[in-house]
Parts: structure tokens; sequence; C-alpha cells
């Protein structure tokens, strides 16, 4: 087909969804339904996609595969799309999220449904483009086009102060990604091309290093987020509709780690090393620090909001250790919080839907009524401690593990947001679901129903399969750590024989 | 030789001749058929823009001077006049149903655009200096009257008189400029003035006619801090003028510009280069903020026009074959977004009441859904988000000026721009967000047009992106 692979099937699927959608008329119930059908028919149709890639994926190997490559701009800026061991798995997540947010706004979304499935399937095709870019233009095109779905989806379907939260996110992220922009011309004109496998074997001289660093920097720790620029993610977080909510936690808060893993570490590795103090600095508070703060939430999506700051504190600092153990961790920490703080987001909104609060003090007691949900979200709250048996917990092991080797005090520290992170979360665990059903509103609340049911399933199935079994995930983390590591510790190594040439 | 029988070779007029030749006949035509409803005159004016694009676009692509050298062809002066005369064909098509429920709807509309037209043409291959004032001098005595076109409105004859009296005022200045000039280096010529004009045998005169010349071109394309004309004429004129205004001539104007620094100046590039720089970084700077408080839509387009020939300022400060690149790609992406804009403004219109305030576009992605989804388009890539259009007219100028290393004047436009985003934003927020008031009335087939060309475009641009990049990259090397 005119050299377009399975990747760009994956991008070009979700908006001939969209298109589709666009074409129904009216806005009966039929219509309605239609959209809604379209929807996950097409979000279903892209995951069963991507598993098809996943079959054709060689788990062995560290390079691009898949790879197609069109001309675009320029002969050296180039309509490129590939993956590999770090961007397959964060794909598969896209792809696998993206039917459970559509199942989840099935009877919350009442206006503009037909849009609002739209905006989803456009989002979805963003985010996939980000994974499987292979060309820096390509990526920050994909990485910036998320903005006006998510903006969309904030502002017209959020909470109350939606218009606030929409423009915060909105101005934020793109502040912080316009100088990525300027540092990616500076890397073309540098190197002449914006091909990622070509700039990743291309060294930087050290003091531009610097720069680039920071720029791309300013960049991913917006979106990642990391403190002190994370003020953005529990404003839009509360704001947002539910799907909004685990599309942001779940797949739009890995785009900055994955930028770490596949610009800033490979292609800046002295820069890297230089600021690596100041990530674990700043990982370190961001992990104490908005566990703190989630202690004293009032609004239980706030404080699902801040531990996941909280949590993407452990992948930066996993990153930033420069071991194998680290770098693993961290990208299991991003699968892994993917599925629980998606599934977290699902379940707040399993009770957001029947009372229309999140206020923590309007519940209390729904074990009473709500047998099954209160197993649902103790499996889950117990997947956000990371508790061992589930996928959270093989994450933060081998992220602390990987930074007690490169620094034990990091490490340190970060274990004791684990203890933290276990009083936030079975806090709020004590005081939704346990104690009197004593409020008069939720004497009815009835429990899930089998819609429901069946989003969960999947997703805890999924949670405790690989805390047990972590092997899937990790083995395709394995070939490309491997060959980032030694290409890593190649230019250190130049650079310190250099070091010592010049004593 | 005698230079008497050198008869000049008039192939590369050969668009230039057919227009003035064509709004002879106009003017004959007007003359004797009187005022008659019907767009009769409009469409001779159109199909007069399209023959010229055509023969635009046949002219050969080498560097070809004639009338002495004082009117240059080459790959640069196409894609401009092409960009200019879509700009122009835009504001006709525009006008066609307003002027006539306005009841403004006179044959001197179409001859004042053409003839503004072969102005613009003119600037746009001026070599010398006393080419370029002519064209001007067509261009904007033109521009002069058809902002005050609506001649019973109050607003409308302030804004054509304000217009005249600053705009003779920058012209004054560009002239006194232009005779220091020709004072210090003894040319009009641009390619004289550039071998004359090279690094260290540059006298204080010279400079200082450079900074009159480029007051006047920044008066021109409107920049700060020669701006104070464009929000009140913006306003005050009838909309399709406004819309003619934000895109006609701002390409001739860029185009000017370009060619003036980079064919007259290259020798002293550290000299204006300053100047552009300050210029871009004010323009912009003022763009993103004074934008912020607009209520108008007209007004707000105009701040957002400064805005935009501030960022379109920065490929020119380059002074690179990489900028020039980019001003060119910027101007024909910014035709597109301009025209789409005013499409829409065009478009608000219950019964005889044109809506030009922001709130009136409360809620219309209810009412208009496709409307509103055009504008939203045309907001974000005004913003400059990818993948619209929009995005890569800001990559290419702001990569340009990475390459030439002025990194700063890049981190001050980014910056801008998201201030920038905010205002644009704002619009995208007052359509979506907010409570719907009344439907508008359908719109004109020409606005229509005018609106999905340019949204087509917008929105679809980044998937085959080569051919404009490529003609805007052969433009640029003509000039080197």
């Amino acid at each position: 087909m005119l050299g377009f692979g399975i990747l760009s099937g994956l991008l070009v699927l979700p908006l001939v969804g969209a298109a589709f959608i666009l074409t129904l008329r009216g806005d009966s119930e039929a219509a309605r339904s239609n959209a809604r059908w379209a929807a996950l028919a097409t979000t279903i149709a892209t995951f069963l996609l991507s598993l098809v890639a996943w079959a054709r994926f060689d788990i062995a190997s560290a390079s691009f595969q898949l790879v197609e490559s069109h001309s675009w701009l320029t002969e050296t800026i180039r309509f490129k799309l590939g993956v590999d061991g770090f961007s397959m798995p964060l794909v598969l997540l896209t792809t696998f999220l993206m039917p459970f947010c559509i199942l989840a706004s099935w009877d919350s979304i009442e206006n503009r449904v037909k849009e609002y499935f739209v905006a989803f399937l456009v989002l979805e095709t963003t985010m996939i483009g980000v994974f499987v870019a292979l060309d820096l233009v390509l990526f920050y095109l994909f990485f910036e086009a998320g903005l006006i779905p998510m903006f969309l989806i904030i502002g017209i379907w959020g909470g109350k102060r939606r218009i606030y939260a929409s423009f915060k996110f909105f101005l934020y992220t793109l502040l912080g990604s316009v100088l990525m922009l300027l540092a990616i011309m500076a890397m073309y004109w540098t190197a002449g091309t914006t091909d990622i496998p070509t700039l990743l074997t291309y060294k930087f001289a050290p003091n531009l290093q610097i720069w680039l660093w920071l720029a791309f920097f300013a960049s991913f720790a917006v979106k990642m987020p990391m403190w002190p620029v994370h003020t953005w993610l529990p404003d839009a977080h509360v704001e947002a509709p539910t799907a909004g909510s685990v599309i942001l936690a779940g797949v739009l808060l890995k785009m900055g780690g994955y930028g770490f893993i596949r610009v800033s570490l490979p292609m800046f590795p002295d820069a890297s090393l230089y600021f690596a103090p100041l990530v674990y600095a700043l990982s370190v508070i961001a992990i104490i620090y908005t566990s703190l703060v989630a202690l004293m939430q009032e609004d239980i999506k706030k404080l699902i909001a801040y531990s996941s700051v909280a949590h993407m504190g452990f992948v930066t600092m996993g990153l930033f250790s420069m071991n194998e153990q680290g770098i693993q961790g961290a990208m299991f920490t991003m699968i892994s919080h993917g599925l629980v703080s998606g599934a977290l987001f699902l379940s707040v909104g399993v009770i957001y839907d029947r009372m229309h609060t999140r206020e923590i003090k309007a519940y209390g007691g729904l074990v009473n009524r709500m047998p099954l949900y209160a197993v649902v979200f103790l499996i889950l709250t117990m997947a956000n401690v990371a508790l061992p048996g589930t996928s959270g917990f093989i994450g933060e092991f081998l992220t602390l593990m990987g930074a007690f080797r490169s620094n034990t005090w990091v490490a340190f520290f970060a274990a004791s947001g684990v203890i933290l992170s276990a009083a936030y979360a079975l806090w709020l665990y004590r005081r939704v679901v346990y104690g009197e059903l004593d409020k008069p509103a939720l004497q009815n609340i009835t429990d899930l129903n089998r819609r429901e049911i069946i989003t969960f399933a999947p997703l805890i199935l999924l949670i405790i399969y690989y805390g047990i079994q972590p092997g899937p995930i990790l083995d395709a983390f394995a070939a490309p750590t491997d060959a980032l590591m030694t290409s890593v510790q190649a230019a250190l190594a130049t650079v310190k024989t250099a070091a010592l040439a010049a004593n | 030789m005698n230079p008497a029988l050198t008869i000049p070779a008039f192939g590369p007029m050969l668009p230039e001749i057919l227009m003035a030749a064509g709004v002879l006949v106009m003017v004959l035509f007007g003359a004797f058929r009187g005022e008659r409803p019907g767009y009769g005159m409009n469409i001779i004016a159109l199909a007069l823009l399209a023959v010229t694009f055509l023969a635009v676009l046949m002219l050969p692509s080498e560097r070809v001077e004639t009338m002495a050298g004082s009117f240059v062809v080459d790959d640069f002066a196409k894609f401009m006049k092409a960009l200019t005369l879509l700009g122009s064909a835009g504001g006709v098509i525009l006008s066609l149903d307003y002027m006539r429920r306005e009841g403004i709807s006179r044959f001197e509309y179409p001859i004042l655009i053409v003839l503004s037209t072969i102005g613009m043409m003119m600037v746009i291959s001026a070599n010398d200096l006393i080419a370029l004032y002519l064209g001007l001098e067509l261009l904007s005595l033109s521009s002069y009257v058809i902002a005050a076109f609506d001649r019973d409105n109050v607003r409308s004859t302030e804004a054509g008189l304000k217009y005249f009296v600053l705009g003779a005022l920058s012209s004054g200045m560009l002239l006194y400029g232009a005779s220091l000039i020709y004072g210090f280096t003894g040319s009009v010529s641009f390619p004289t003035i550039a071998s004359v004009l090279t690094g260290t045998t540059v006298g204080i005169g010279a400079i200082v006619g450079l900074v009159f010349v480029a007051a006047g071109i920044a008066f021109k394309i409107s920049a700060v801090p020669f701006h104070m004309w464009t929000p009140d004429v913006y306003e005050g004129s009838p909309t399709p003028v406004t819309a003619f205004f934000a895109a006609a001539p701002k390409m001739a104007g860029m185009a000017m510009a370009t060619r003036v620094f980079i064919d007259a100046f290259p020798g002293i590039l550290v000299q204006w280069q300053q100047i552009i720089v300050f210029i871009s970084i004010a323009s912009m700077a003022l763009g993103s903020f004074a934008a912020i408080g607009q209520r108008n839509l007209k007004r707000l387009m105009a701040y957002s026009s400064i805005g935009n020939v501030g960022y379109a300022l920065i490929g020119l400060a380059a002074g690179t074959p990489a900028g020039v690149q980019g001003v060119a790609i910027y101007m024909a992406i910014y035709l597109a977004m301009t025209l789409g804009s005013f499409a829409i403004i065009l478009a608000m219109r219950r019964g005889n009441v044109m809506y030009e305030s922001i709130d009136d576009l409360s809620g219309l992605a209810r009412t208009h859904p496709a409307l509103a989804f055009c504008l939203a388009m045309m907001m974000f890539s005004l913003a400059g988000i990818p993948p619209l259009a929009g995005f890569f007219a800001k990559f290419y100028v702001f990569a340009a000026a990475i390459e030439a290393n002025l990194v700063a004047l890049a981190v001050i436009g980014v910056v801008t721009s998201v201030v920038g985003a905010y205002y644009y934003l704002r619009i995208v927020k007052v359509m979506y967000f907010d409570a719907p008031g009344e439907r508008y009335d359908a719109m004109p087939f020409g606005v229509k047009f005018v609106l999905a060309v340019s949204s087509v475009f917008v929105v679809l641009f980044g998937i085959v992106p080569a051919p404009l990049v490529a003609a805007a990259g052969a433009a640029a090397r003509s000039l080197f």
C-alpha cells in the first residue's frame, strides 16, 4: 500500500473513525448511540492492530522496527515512523486504555456526544504518533498537537472550573514545549538532520548539550510533571471528565518520561550526567512533598493527581540513575502507573457518576452498599501503594534499587515516599469505603453494573498479572536498555579520558 | 552605445502590462455603463487577476532585469506576486455580497483593488529606489480611497483620513531616506548601492538614510513602532477592505522589505539586522500583549497582524537564504489564515447588522459547528500549534533565526507566541465553552468559498508541505 506500513495504519485508523462519526447527522439518541459504538469499534480495532504490530515486533532486537519513511518537509526532515522496545509497550498501553475511556464515557457524557468521541479519537492518533515518531520535528508535531483535543475535552466536558484548568493546561505545556522546538532546530543545524536514529549516534559538543538538555527538560519536566512545574496537573485532573483524567494520567504523563529516555539520556549523555543531581533533588522533593500534599486533599481526584506526581518522581529518579535497574524500573513504573492510575480514575468516575461529587467528605461506608466496588477499589489502592504482588511494586522496587546503586541518600529519601503513599492511599480508602453508611444521599447507591465490571476486570487482571509475572514487559525493555547503556557509557568514557588527558 | 535606441524588454513585465491595460478598459467600461446592479465589474477584475496569475506563473525562472535595471523578475518576485494576486482576489471575492448589502457596491471598488495590486507588483519587482517609491505610491493612494469606501460612514472616512495622513508621512520618510542613500552612494539602483556599501566604507549619512527607509517600510507592513494606524484603519474600514489590507499589501510590503534589505544592503547586514531585530521583538510583544484587551474582532486581527509581521521579520533578521525562505513560507500561510479569519467575521451577520465583537461568537460551536471548527483551526494555526499550517510558518522563521545564531530573538519570539496563544484560545473558548446565542444568516457563496479553501489549506498543509517549502526555497535562493 504505497509503502505505508502498520504504524501509519495505527495513526490513520482513529482518524478514520473520527471522520465517520463526523458524517453522522443529527443529535438524536440513535446518532449518539452510533457515535459511541463507532468510537468503541475504532478503538478496539486500533488495539487489535497494535497487537498485530506487537506480534511482528522482534523483542530481542534493540534497533527500530516496522520502520517506514516518507518524504515530508525536506529530504532531511522526513515522515519517519518506527518502534523499539521502549516505545512499543507505550503504544500498546495507549491503544489498550482507549476502549476503557470510551466505555467510561458511555453514559456520563450527555451533550455533544459526537464531538467528544471525535476529540478522543484525534487525541489517540497524536498520542500514538508521539511514541512512533522517528523524526524530532514529527515528534514535536504530535507532542503539541495533542494539546488541541485535550484543551477541548477539559474545556467543554469538564467540571466547574474547567475554563481555568484548560487554559492553564494548554499554556503551561505550550510554554515548556516551545523551548524544545528551538532546541530541535539547533540540533538540526548542528547535525544536519532531525532523524532520531541518526541523532542517537551523533555526538553533540558538551557545552551545546547543556543548553539542549535544558530546553528539552523544560518541556518534559512540565509534561511529566516534575515539582515545581506540576501545578497544572491537579487542576486539569480535577476538572477533566473521567476519561480525560484516565488518558491524562495513563498516557500523557508518560510522554515526558518517554522523551527523557528517547532524547535527553541517549543524545545528551554528558549533560544528563551533569544534571543528574538536579533531577534527583527534584524527584525526591516531588516524592515527599507531593505525597504530603496528597494527604491533605479533600477531593478524591486531586489526591490521586498528587499521587501521580509522586510516582512520576520515581520515574525520573530511576531514569537518571542511569543503570539497568533504574531505567527498566522507570519504564515499568510508567506502564504500571498507566494501568493503575487509569483504573483509579475510572473508579472515581464510578462514584462520581452516581453522586456527582468528588468530595471525600461526601462518602463513607460504601462497602455496605457496594461490596464489589470496595474490592476493586481496594486492589487498585494496594497497587497504588505498590504492595508486592501488584505491578506497582515491581517498578518502585527496581527504581529504588537503581537509585541505591547510584546514590544511597536519594534512595533513602525516596523510600520514605513509599510509606507516605501508603498513608494517603489507605486513609483515602478508609474514609471513602469503610465506616458507617450514614449519609442520606448514599442510602440508594448501587454497586457496579455490568459495563463497569467489564471495564475493570481486564485492568485488574493485568495489574496483578504483571505484579507476579513482570517478565513480558521487562524483556521488551532489556534490549534497548542495553543499547542505551553501552552508548551512554561509551560517551561518558570518552569524556573521562579527555578529562584525564587534559590533566 | 546610444541609450535612446535600446528598447527595453517588455516580456518580464507582461503581468503588469496586462493588468494596466485591463484596468484602463475597466475604467472605460465602468464609466460608460454607469452604476448597475450585479457583479459584472467584479467578475472582470477577478478574470484579470486570474489571467495575470497565470502570466506570473509562466514567467521565466531565472533572474531578468529590464527597464534599464529598475525592474527585476526572479523566483522571489514570482512567488510573492502570486501570493499578492491571491490576496487581492480574496479581497474581491469577500466583498461581493457585503458591498451589495451595505449599498456601497460601486464599480470603482474592483478598479481600485486592481490598481493597488499593480502597485504591489511593481513594488515586488522594483530594483531601484525610484521604482520602489512609484509602486508604493500607487499602492498606497488606492488603499487610502478604499479604506474610506463606505463614504457615508464616519468610521470608514475616519479610517481613510487617518491612513492617508500617516501614510503620507511615512512615504515622506521613505523618500527622504532614499534621497540620503542616493546622496551618499551615488545611485538609486539596488545592485549599485550594494556594491558601494560594503563592510568598511559605510558613511553615517547612508546609515541615517537606511534608518529612514526602514521606518517607511515598517509603516507599510505595520510593524512597531509605526503600527498606530493599523487598529483604527482595520476597525473602521469596511470588513472586506480590512481583509484585503491584511492580506495583499502585507505580502507586497514584506517582499519589499526583503528585497530592499537583502538586495541593496547585503554588505551592511550587521547595521540593519539590529533594526529588524528590534522591530521584530517590539511587534511580537505588542501584538501579543495589546491583543489581550481587545473585544472587537477586527481590532484583534489588527494586533494579530502586527504580531505576525513581527514573526515574519524574524526570518528577514536572519538575513540568510533560510531566513528568506521562512519569510516566504510565513507570508503564504499567513495569507490563508488571515483570509479565512476575515471570511468568518464576514459570516457574522443577522439581517442588516454585522457583528464583530468577540462575545458575538458565543456558543458558535452549537449554532454553526462547521464555522466554529474553521475559526478554531484558524486560531490554533495563528497560535502556531501543530499540525496546522501556522506551526510550519513559525518553524521555518525560528529555524532560520537559530541558524543565524539569533537565539535571544528566537526565545523571545516563542515566549510571545505563548502569550499570543492566550487570546487566540480565548476565541476558541468563547465559541466552544460558552452558551450559544442566536444563529447567523447563511453565508454568501463567495465567503464560503474563501473560507473552505483557506481552511482546507490550513488543516491539511501538514500532510503535503513539500511543494510550498520547495517553491519558497527556490524563491529565497534567487535573492542570493
